[in-house]
């Protein structure tokens, strides 16, 4: 294996990048470390231990997940089912590993799987945007600058919600700062009528799937309402094959 | 220590890792049914727009149409502020800022 030599940042480029990276994702960490706070604190309030509660952030580090994962433990649904919320929720993800695979094929294995572990939405943000840029010899070492950035602020921001845990007062009503947060990330995501269709299956169901057994109602709503945004999808192209030149 | 827990983080980091890992090491998009493909486009769409819609209209667990559920009026407000200016942080703080005020009363 290849080692760095060590040289200041200002001599070697996979340095400069690094660093860049690091810098890049800093904004986001202003909505990255409220996340974490609230998620350790509703965390041990829901009745998990400190050392689960970090465990969660620690391996799964995927913010959306984890809190739908500790809602469902308040509720006590079942462990499968949990496991297959997360898998639902976090399917998002391969759109990004999808988008960066191409920029990072000629790397050796160790790179991937360090830079897979590391992909959010957050660091996703960042990274993809370096790669709309030149010179991208050294750009793995920028996405590694951002994850690795997000990771620390995600462990330290939810250790700093644990220790606080229930000192939060409930009539902050800080949960409610999740849906807050899913409808900033939900809205750039509707960009046509199938998307809008998919929301809206997704809204509607979930609300009237709420009482279905294991509390599969998010997962089964998703499902259905990716369905549904496939077939208006098929239905439109249908519709302007002919009438348009262009896509 | 709960184990159900630990396994769930266990399943959960599974899961979530090889999502993540999925396109970069295990598997050529172009192998992939093309359906699943274009299905992916629709995912975040959905999942999110399931997650928000029961904690607006639900917040106490049954239907909760009207005027006096706050997380419903308080959400309705963020999502205009959403669309409006596409800023998280804009949305977040007036969503909640809405929501202290409603409750108030």
């Amino acid at each position: 294996m290849p080692t760095l030599p060590i040289v200041p940042a200002s001599e070697h480029p996979a340095r400069a990048e690094f660093w860049n990276g690091v810098r890049d994702q800093m904004p986001l960490l202003l909505g990255v470390v409220p996340f974490g706070l609230i998620f350790g604190a509703l965390a041990v309030t829901a009745g998990l231990s400190a050392f689960e509660a970090q465990g969660f952030s620690w391996f799964v580090f995927a913010g959306s997940a984890q809190f739908i994962s500790v809602g469902l433990i308040e509720q006590a649904a079942p462990a499968m089912v949990i496991i297959l919320t997360i898998l639902v929720v976090n399917l998002r993800h391969a759109l990004y590993s999808a988008n960066l695979a191409p920029h990072l094929a000629h790397l050796p294995p160790r790179w991937k799987v360090v830079l897979a572990w590391l992909l959010t939405d957050e660091a996703f943000a960042v990274a993809s945007a370096r790669y709309q840029r030149p010179d991208l010899r050294w750009a793995h070492w920028y996405t590694l600058g951002t994850g690795l950035t997000l990771w620390a602020a995600w462990q330290a921001s939810t250790a700093a919600g644990i220790l606080l845990g229930a000192r939060v007062p409930a009539v902050w009503a800080l949960d409610f700062a999740l849906p807050l947060t899913f409808m900033a990330l939900l809205m750039p995501n509707v960009t046509d009528r199938p998307t809008m269709a998919a929301a809206l299956a997704g809204a509607l169901l979930s609300v009237g799937l709420t009482g279905l057994p294991f509390r599969l109602g998010l997962v089964v709503s998703a499902v259905l309402a990716v369905g549904l945004g496939l077939l208006v999808e098929r239905q439109l192209k249908r519709g302007t094959v002919g009438a348009e030149s262009g896509p | 220590m709960n184990a159900s827990v630990w396994l769930i983080i266990a399943g959960g980091t599974l899961v979530t890792y090889l999502i993540r890992l999925s396109f970069i090491a295990l598997l050529p998009a172009d192998r992939l049914p093309p359906l699943f493909m274009r299905g992916l486009r629709f995912v975040p769409a959905a999942v999110l727009a399931a997650i928000i819609a029961p904690a607006l209209l639900r917040p106490e667990g049954s239907l909760a149409l009207s005027l006096a559920n706050d997380r419903l009026l308080a959400g309705v407000l963020a999502g205009l502020v959403a669309v409006r200016t596409r800023n998280t942080w804009l949305t977040i703080g007036i969503g909640m800022i809405a929501l202290w005020i409603l409750s108030a009363f």
